[in-house]
């Protein structure tokens, strides 16, 4: 593999570097050059410059999150990390912690200097109960090197890093429900305004970022604005990505290469081609709120805006395949059952528009279903977008809206033959 | 220290762990972001939260039972109810989907003649349905005490089901 690694340089098969391991491969070198030769200031800039894009799904310019952060207001104010990482087909931020966790903390701590928060917190689903263990431990050897704690390399410079557990529940990646649940209060979305850089966790300013957004700030400081936004294949792009394949693919593992590599170099050279001889039907490119892309799309670079201009989104670049036996209202169903239990039940849209979505998926999957069905998704479609508290339902819009651009005809079929046409 | 009514219900955590979390609690602004925490130490002693556990949980961190009930309800990781030793999370999400977690998930069933939501007679296992476990390339997956297992075929579930059987009795 010839791709620049930077996330993944120190990943080795089953094993976890620690402090040594990290440092002998320029570790913590960003964070002290950050501290002596910067101003919080000069790094905001440095990020903004970069282009970096949040790395949880949305794609948030970060420089440009970060302008709204009253970095020079009194503290206390929290930087605070979302490692809630529960989008189906999403589990790169598991792999980046399970090999290499210093570099978060490197990246929290250099956030931190840039936006002058002295506290951070690493919200961190539970299922990455190994993943936890690994980030207590390199914060355990950050303070003792001095990199945490009070006076950080004897800049003057305080930061205290914490990691927080939780117990469940997709709504949690949800920045707002994600503060409602580090608070100890039930994870409820909030509504926005006051956004979360005015008034987020314990009502004071906050900021909330990606695991990889964070990961990638070491590597900023170290390399520039520039060659990071070298890194990327697309002319608007910038940087590598945590590719996370799964699904009817001959290898299903995490890749990091370069932002705007294209769909079909990815499937056929990394992913080793589709399963069992079959072919490529269809694919969520960046987790399972992202509409779906077609063999028609297998040349498209990966990239936001690129996958924007085909009606689709890049999302958290977890690409997960489908090969051509699938039955893609199958697909859909399951997806919306997945967003529909999720649900935190708070707003009407989400909590019964997801379940009517859902029983009029079962109908037509089973064949029981008329065009009217049909219409009546179409219309509920209408109705959930844009109109639900939070982005859990526009989301769950994602591949619902996709099969209905590019499989309509399946729909129709399953209705005119009783039966789903790929049960053989 | 601990007051008398928190040390009748040292079953769902022992005085040491009290007396820590109400030193923690103690140097917390906002000890109510401990809830999860306590919640699931009583868990790890207990399987499950009953009802004296929340209230345990409201005593330590100085809240009501209700403010701990509204918070413990939400997560699917917290039970409130009963579990077999072995809470089985199987992922039935899309990737898991894909590459026959149906299959891996009615086998169970079959196996241990139980239904999803159900614990088996010999109190073992309990199989419940979850969300993505983030190990989607290792697909179909599922979690026991925070431990994924993947890549699953009928057969490695049938020897994983029998090798807990033996350290339950062991």
């Amino acid at each position: 593999m010839t791709a620049t690694q930077l996330l993944f340089k120190n990943r080795r098969p089953g094993e976890t570097v620690f402090l040594s391991g990290y440092r002998a491969t320029g570790g913590y070198h960003a964070l002290a050059r950050a501290l002596r030769e910067m101003s919080p200031d000069e790094i905001r800039q440095l990020v903004k410059a970069s282009g970096l894009r949040g790395r949880g799904g949305a794609g948030f310019p970060t420089g440009i999150k970060w302008t709204f952060f009253p970095a020079d207001k009194p503290n206390p104010k929290y930087l605070v990390c979302n490692c809630d990482e529960m989008e189906p087909g999403t589990y790169k931020d598991g792999e980046l912690l399970r090999a290499d966790p210093h570099q978060l903390v490197e990246g929290m701590i250099i956030s931190a200097f840039a936006l002058q928060t002295n506290v951070g917190y690493i919200f961190i689903r539970y299922a990455y109960e190994q993943q936890a263990q690994n980030l207590r431990r390199a914060i355990a050897e950050a303070k003792a090197a001095g990199y945490l704690g009070d006076n950080i390399l004897g800049s003057g410079f305080d930061f205290e890093l914490h990691v927080h557990g939780s117990a469940g529940r997709y709504i949690l990646g949800e920045e707002t429900a994600l503060l409602n649940g580090l608070e100890g209060r039930r994870p409820n979305p909030r509504l926005k305004p006051p956004f979360p850089a005015v008034k987020g966790l314990f009502g004071r300013p906050t900021t909330v970022n990606n695991v990889e957004t964070l990961a990638n700030i070491p590597h900023i400081v170290t390399g520039g604005a520039h060659w990071f936004k070298d890194l990327a294949l697309t002319v608007d792009g910038s940087g590598t990505k945590l590719y996370g394949l799964s699904g009817h693919l001959q290898v299903t593992e995490c890749f990091e290469l370069p932002v705007g590599i294209p769909l079909r170099q990815l499937v056929e050279e990394y992913g080793g081609g589709v399963w069992r001889d079959r072919k490529f039907k269809a694919c969520l490119p960046g987790g399972a709120s992202t509409p779906y892309l077609t063999a028609e799309h297998l040349d498209v670079a990966l990239d936001f805006n690129s996958l924007e201009q085909v009606g689709s989104r890049f999302g958290t670049a977890g690409v997960t395949v489908f090969d051509d036996r699938t039955c893609m209202v199958a697909v859909t169903l399951n997806l919306i059952r997945f967003f529909a239990r999720e649900s935190c039940g708070w707003c009407t849209p989400c909590r019964d528009g997801l379940t009517m979505v859902r029983w009029l998926l079962e109908t037509l999957e089973t064949g029981q279903g008329s065009l009217e069905h049909l219409a009546l998704l179409k219309e509920q479609l209408q109705n959930i977008s844009g109109t639900s508290f939070c982005a859990l339902a526009e989301g769950a819009m994602g591949p619902l809206a996709g099969l209905l651009n590019h499989f309509e005809q399946e729909i129709i079929d399953h209705i005119k033959t009783g039966r789903c046409p790929f049960d053989f | 220290m601990a007051t008398e009514e928190e040390k009748q219900q040292v079953g769902y955590l022992d005085e040491e762990q009290i007396v820590e979390f109400i030193r923690h609690a103690n140097q917390l602004e906002h000890p109510r972001e401990m809830i999860i925490d306590v919640l699931r130490a009583i868990q790890k002693n207990h399987c499950w939260v009953p009802d004296e556990g929340i209230e345990l949980t409201a005593t330590i961190l100085g809240l009501t039972p209700l403010e701990v009930e509204e918070v413990a309800t939400f997560y699917d990781k917290i039970y409130r109810q009963p579990v077999g030793r072995y809470p089985i999370h199987i992922c039935d999400s899309v990737c898991c989907w894909s590459r026959g977690g149906e299959q891996i998930a009615n086998h169970l069933q079959q196996q241990l003649g139980i239904e999803m939501g159900q614990t088996s007679a010999d109190g073992l296992f309990t199989l419940l349905p979850s969300c993505c476990l983030g190990s989607c390339g290792c697909a179909p997956g599922l979690m026991i005490d925070q431990c994924f297992h993947g890549h699953l075929t009928v057969e490695s579930v049938d020897e994983m089901i029998e090798k807990l059987r033996q350290e339950a009795t062991a």
